[in-house]
Order: C-alpha cells, then sequence, then structure tokens
C-alpha cells in the first residue's frame, strides 16, 4: 500500500501491538504528530521530552510491554538522552523517535539540528538514522525486535523530515534479518550441572537476586529454587519486587543500604548463586573483599555480565526462567538449619530500625505506613537519593513489577514522570512516587500531564528541605559542610494547587497516617507534601571503598 | 599484550564509530584499525590491533563489542597462522648521492619506488609489522618527510587450525 513515512510509523505502531506512546511536539515531527491526530492515535502530551522517555519506561518496566516516547529534533531529541541512558542502565524495553531535519539539510548545522544517533550510540542498544522511508517498516520491526528480545534495552530511530513525509510501498516484514543479534536462551546444560553439584555441595548457601528475574518473568522460579534448598533469598535494588519481602527467606536488599544481615550472610556464605544481577559497585562495596568465603555461580542473558566486576566461577548465559526451569529438576530438597539459625539470629540482633522519637516525622515511617495502608499492593515509583533508599527498605513489596526506580543510572527526577507511565499502563492499580523535595522539582511540571488525564497518581514527598544524600555524605565524610544541598523550596502544596492537583500536608508524626489515608482513597491526582525530620539519615550503611560487612549505623536490637 | 582482532560487521554507516567509541568509553586502547568491504558487500572486515592487559580483559571487551548488533563475528588471530600485513608510503630524502644506496634497500625489502623527483621518492613497502618497522629504520638516515601508514589487515590461511 502506497502511504506517507508518517503513516507508515503509525501503522507500524499497530502492528507492534502499541496502544500509547508519549511525547511532545515539534518542528521535525509536524507531519507524524498530523498522522497520529487523524489516526486517533492515543498520545499523551508530557510537559517535557525526558518526562516523556521517563514515562515510556514506566509504562514498560510496570506492564512488561515497550514503552513508546517520541520528540522533535534537536532540544527534542537531547531533552530524551536523560531518559534513554536510564532506560539503558535499567535494561528497559523503550522504542524513542525523534524528528530529525531534512535529509537535504543534514550536517549543514540547521535549524534545531543535533546529532542524535551519534549522542546516543553509547546509551542506547541500538539506533538508526533513517534515510529513506521506504526502510522504515523493516528499521520500526528491528527497534522492537531488539528492544524487548535478550538483554532488553532501548532503541533510537532518528526520522528526517522528508521521510516521513516521503513515500513507500508499505510492507510490515514478520521477520527480522540480524546476522549479528542472536540473543541466548538456553543455558549450557553441563554448567547447569555444575550449578546443581555445587548447590548441593552448599551449606550455607544464598541467593542473590536483581531485577533481572523480574524481566525474565521467573519470580516462581526463583521462589521454588528458595525453598527447594533453603537457601535465604538478598536482593538488589532492581530486584525487590522479585521476592516477597515477607517471606522468611527474605534478606531484603543487600549492598551500600542493604540489611545489615544480608550483607553479613553474603560475606559468610559458602555459595552465592546470582541471579539477573550484575556486582554492581552499591552491592558489591570494596570488590575484593565481596564474599570472600563464596563460589559463585552467576546467571545472566548478558554474557558481558559474567565476571565483569566479580570473578565468577559457574556462569550460565541464559534466560533466566529458562535456566531456572532447567536447574529446579536436578535439585533435591536440602536443609541447612544451623545456617538459616544464623541468619535468624543476625535478623533478630540487627533489624532495620529509626528513631521515633523527637516529635519530627521519621521518613522511615511514612514508608512503613504507607506499605502497611496498600498491603504492599501499590506500585511504588521512587526519585533518587534518601527518599529512594527508604522505600527500598521500608516498603514491603510482595508482587513483581511493582517497584520503579532509577537503579543504575540514578536519575533524579525520574519518579514522577514514570508513575504517570505506570498509571497510564495500569488505570486500575494504585500508582505512589515516594519522592524527595529536590527529585521532585527536577520534573515537577507533570504536574500539568496527572490533572490533564486526571491520572490519579499519588505523591509523596519527603520534605526535609536538603538534598539530603548528598548532605547524609557531607554530614558524615565533610564534617558537615553542606555544600549547595540546603534548599529554599516553594510552598509545594500552593504549587499542585495551582496545577489543579490536590494537596494535602502533614507535619506532625501522629497526622501521617490520616494524610496517607486521605491522600489514598482520594480518587484523583494528590501530592502529600510531608516535613520529615530534615537531618535523618539513611541507615546503615556501608562507607564508600569499605567491606560491606563494614557498615556505619548498625544498631543492635 | 597486543592482540589482533578479526571482526565481521554488517556493512552499515556508522559501524566504525560504534566499534571505536565503545573502546575509548570503555577505556581500552586501539593501536591501529583496518576496515574495508568483503566478498559480501553487506558485510564488511574490521582488523583491530589491540591492547589488552590480560586474557580477563581482552574477553570483556570482546564480549562487549558482540553487544554491538552490527558486530557479526569477532576472532582474536593472534596465536593464528594468519597473513599479516600492513602498507607504509615513505617519502625520503634522495638525491643524486645516495639514490643507489636507497634503490638497494627498496630491493632488498622488495619495496617498489612509485614517485621519484630530483629531491625526493615515495617508497611503498608492504608486509607486517617488524618488516615495515626495519626499513623505516633503514631509511631514517637518509630523512624521511613524511608516512602514511594503514592499519594491519589479516587473513587466517585456509590449510591452519589453532
Amino acid at each position: 500500500m502506497r502511504m506517507t513515512g508518517a503513516q507508515a510509523l503509525v501503522e507500524s505502531l499497530r502492528r507492534e501491538g502499541v496502544e500509547v506512546i508519549f511525547g511532545y511536539p515539534g518542528g521535525a515531527v509536524i507531519p507524524i504528530y498530523d498522522v497520529l491526530y487523524q489516526e486517533g492515535f492515543r498520545h499523551i502530551l508530557t510537559r517535557h521530552e525526558q518526562a516523556a522517555a521517563h514515562a515510556a519506561h514506566g509504562y514498560a518496566r510496570s506492564t512488561g510491554k515497550p514503552g513508546v516516547c517520541i520528540a522533535t529534533s534537536g532540544p527534542g531529541a537531547t531533552n530524551l538522552v536523560t531518559g534513554l541512558a536510564t532506560a539503558y542502565m535499567d535494561s528497559v524495553p523503550v522504542v524513542a523517535f525523534t524528528g530529525q531535519v531534512a535529509t537535504t539539510l543534514l550536517g549543514r548545522d540547521s535549524f534545531q539540528e543535533a546529532d542524535i544517533t551519534g549522542i546516543t550510540i553509547p546509551i542506547t542498544k541500538h539506533n538508526y538514522l533513517v534515510k529513506k522511508a521506504q526502510d522504515l517498516p523493516k528499521v520500526i520491526k528491528e527497534a522492537f525486535y531488539i528492544a524487548t528480545t535478550g538483554r532488553p534495552g532501548p532503541v533510537l530511530i532518528d526520522i528526517p523530515k522528508d521521510v516521513s513525509t516521503g513515500l513507500l510501498d508499505y510492507d510490515y516484514p514478520d521477520k527480522v534479518d540480524l546476522p549479528g543479534y542472536k540473543p541466548t536462551y538456553n543455558g549450557n546444560s553441563r554448567q547447569i550441572k555444575n550449578a546443581a553439584q555445587a548447590i548441593k555441595e552448599a551449606e550455607k548457601p544464598l541467593i542473590y537476586a536483581g531485577g533481572g528475574v523480574i524481566i525474565s518473568g521467573a519470580e516462581q522460579e526463583l521462589l521454588r529454587l528458595a525453598e527447594t534448598i533453603q537457601a535465604p533469598v538478598t536482593t538488589t535494588l532492581m530486584g525487590l519486587d522479585a521476592f516477597p519481602g515477607n517471606h522468611p527467606l527474605s534478606l531484603r536488599m543487600l549492598g551500600m543500604h542493604g540489611t545489615a544481615y544480608a550483607n553479613y550472610a553474603v560475606s559468610e556464605a559458602d555459595l552465592i548463586i546470582a541471579v539477573g544481577a550484575r556486582f554492581d559497585d552499591r552491592v558489591t562495596g570494596r570488590v575484593d573483599a565481596f564474599a570472600p568465603r563464596a563460589r559463585i555461580i552467576q546467571i545472566d542473558i548478558d554474557p558481558a555480565e559474567i565476571g565483569k566486576n566479580v570473578a565468577v566461577e559457574i556462569p550460565i548465559v541464559g534466560d533466566i526462567k529458562q535456566v531456572l526451569g532447567e536447574l529446579l529438576p536436578l535439585l533435591s530438597p536440602r536443609q541447612h538449619p544451623d545456617w538459616l539459625a544464623q541468619i535468624e539470629a543476625w535478623k533478630k540482633k540487627y533489624p532495620l530500625t529509626y528513631n521515633k522519637e523527637g516529635g519530627l516525622i521519621p521518613p522511615q515511617m511514612v514508608v512503613e505506613l504507607l506499605s502497611e495502608l496498600t498491603g504492599g499492593d501499590a506500585i511504588i515509583c521512587t526519585e533518587v537519593g534518601q527518599n529512594q533508599m527508604w522505600a527500598a527498605q521500608y516498603y514491603n513489596f510482595l508482587r513483581p513489577r511493582s517497584l520503579i526506580t532509577s537503579g543504575g543510572l540514578g536519575t533524579m527526577g525520574f519518579g514522577f514522570p514514570a508513575a504517570v507511565g505506570a498509571q497510564i499502563g495500569n488505570p486500575d492499580r494504585l500508582v505512589v512516587d515516594i519522592a524527595g523535595d529536590g527529585s521532585i522539582q527536577m520534573n515537577i511540571q507533570e504536574l500539568a500531564t496527572v490533572a490533564t488525564y486526571d491520572l490519579p497518581v499519588k505523591i509523596i514527598i519527603l520534605n526535609n528541605g536538603y538534598l539530603g544524600m548528598v548532605r547524609q555524605w557531607q554530614e558524615l565524610f565533610c564534617e558537615r559542610r553542606y555544600s549547595a544541598t540546603l534548599l529554599q523550596n516553594p510552598d509545594f502544596c500552593r504549587l499542585a494547587e495551582a496545577y489543579g492537583v490536590k494537596a494535602l500536608e502533614a507535619k506532625k508524626p501522629e497526622e501521617v497516617a490520616s494524610v496517607l489515608k486521605e491522600a489514598l482513597a482520594y480518587p484523583g491526582p494528590v501530592l502529600v507534601n510531608c516535613h520529615i525530620n530534615p537531618e535523618e539519615n539513611v541507615m546503615p550503611m556501608v562507607p564508600p571503598n569499605a567491606a560491606i560487612q563494614d557498615m556505619l549505623g548498625v544498631e543492635e536490637s | 599484550m597486543r592482540h589482533t582482532l578479526a571482526m565481521l560487521v554488517a556493512n552499515n554507516p556508522g559501524v566504525m564509530v560504534r566499534v571505536a567509541g565503545l573502546y575509548s568509553r570503555r577505556g581500552y586502547n586501539i593501536n591501529s584499525i583496518a576496515v574495508g568491504e568483503t566478498e559480501d558487500p553487506s558485510i564488511s572486515r574490521i582488523t583491530l590491533v589491540v591492547e589488552a592487559e590480560d586474557e580477563t580483559e581482552l574477553e570483556q571487551i570482546t564480549k562487549q563489542l558482540y553487544k554491538l548488533i552490527d558486530v557479526i563475528k569477532i576472532s582474536d588471530i593472534t596465536r593464528d597462522k594468519a597473513v599479516e600485513r600492513e602498507l607504509a608510503l615513505i617519502k625520503v630524502h634522495c638525491g643524486p648521492g645516495n639514490r643507489s644506496e636507497i634503490l638497494q634497500i627498496v630491493d632488498i625489502f622488495r619495496a617498489k619506488i612509485v614517485d621519484v623527483s630530483q629531491e625526493g621518492a615515495i617508497i611503498e613497502v608492504t608486509g607486517d609489522t617488524d618488516k615495515i618497522e626495519a626499513i623505516l629504520s633503514m631509511l631514517k638516515p637518509f630523512g624521511i618527510k613524511e608516512i602514511a601508514r594503514t592499519g594491519k589487515v589479516a587473513l587466517v590461511r585456509s590449510a591452519a587450525g589453532r
């Protein structure tokens, strides 16, 4: 069928099952927006392109489907960069379309021209500059395939204006031909046998699970593995929702702000089974002191993750669900009463704890209450910093795809637009953004988006008037020289109201429960401004370059 | 240690940038890079000479390269029986006094004089890295004006395994 590039784009989105795109129009994408309008394709107008990328990310993470965003050339495209880098670091399938100046103007420093394919090579799984309209269907097919298969990641397609207006004979391919791209899904059976043997020999096994479990949809297999071999499970930030936080075998998060008992378990374990986790520096602390007594099995779909940071004895490259599916039948039930008793003793002696005295709101209490009130059933998005760590420590995640946080890149301003995407993808679920007063201001303009589409996102600002995490480091390591971390903030409630968003405020500990209840019960968007203890720290903490068992702020109960 | 990597890549625009950029941003060094179309016009061959501290580093960079969608195959042919060639064009001072001496050197190295004038000559030489280095050191006393050198290209011999 004869059609324009823009029509081919929208038709291809339909073929890929895309239901919604997040974006912001501009000169170079006017032909595409014209087709979106004529076809009635669902488009969510964010108020900044970065928010469109984060929203596509939040949509993808919360639904398991690819998220799609669109921006114009030049500044529109460069505004996507942070969002693409965020998605790349957390392996999220986002397909981004950017407009580009016409092919005849390329390379001439034309108005709103930026070399976005050049700029995004290091932060996309792959990208394309389409020079002929006829190539669009093939490129879009490949982009969705690459974004969603193997280790997922963002793919960008740059479309010059004369390509979106140019004519082509439309034929959407049903297969891709990519000789250089063949992800490995099935694990090597010899290595799987070796893993089974190592598990049989282990007396102090520990499972270290990451975001790969969620991506692969392997939560059930992970649960069966843990229960069969009676191994405690600690997770990364990205894997917190991969294993129920209330399970007796759960050690919650490890690493810099992990639980003391998780970190002690890593240091004592004789076998670590890494499942879809990448031994990030925030997890390992000083890497040569990490898991000194353990043999290591690592299961990951990305061969480049194997042995990247930590030497691995038994590597298994493959899809986690498939590999665990092959491993489980080789395992017989195991018991490690002494090991589990030791873990239980650590849990009792060194629980996560915080100061409830002093008349100021402890941020941890806000998250704990939220966890109770929602029954662990909300989709929690976070910003980055202390708010993110308190959310990780004190929210009891019970189901997969319920935590949307920027784990790898650590992008402030991520949570709120991600919540927009998560709410669009899950209209019937409760979506909460746990925010800080610093982070929320990085994409606060999205109040207009939630107001426009009446998205019932709940924003809970843990407001301490500081860039809290940096302030904490300055307190601990710079003798309290609070360089550029004290914030003069707007009145968040009046700001929300100016956008037409309901606002609530809590100033005392005893107000928190009722304010949260009111916010959660309200059918539309709400901003809750919680004035928390301004100098509360995230504890425990592994100081920089320390071994993970050497934590600050571990208190005996 | 120096390694020679033979890569087959999709002949797409920007593939060189993707390969070279990956090296620099992950902190690795490229000594030389040569690229050209293969017998199949949709595929190019890149010959890379790289520095790697140990096997682990080389393995990591190889895996990272494989993650590029355009990369089809990578072989470390450092220890293979391979034919390896570089080409250099060397412009030397060459007057009536030393022309015959230079010609002799050119002969010994089975090189060629491809341009000659009153003051100088351009010598074309092909060979492995050692040979190029050797002729350069022989010509140095005469005064080298300019050099243009390709990266290394290499093919594993037909009847050679590892």
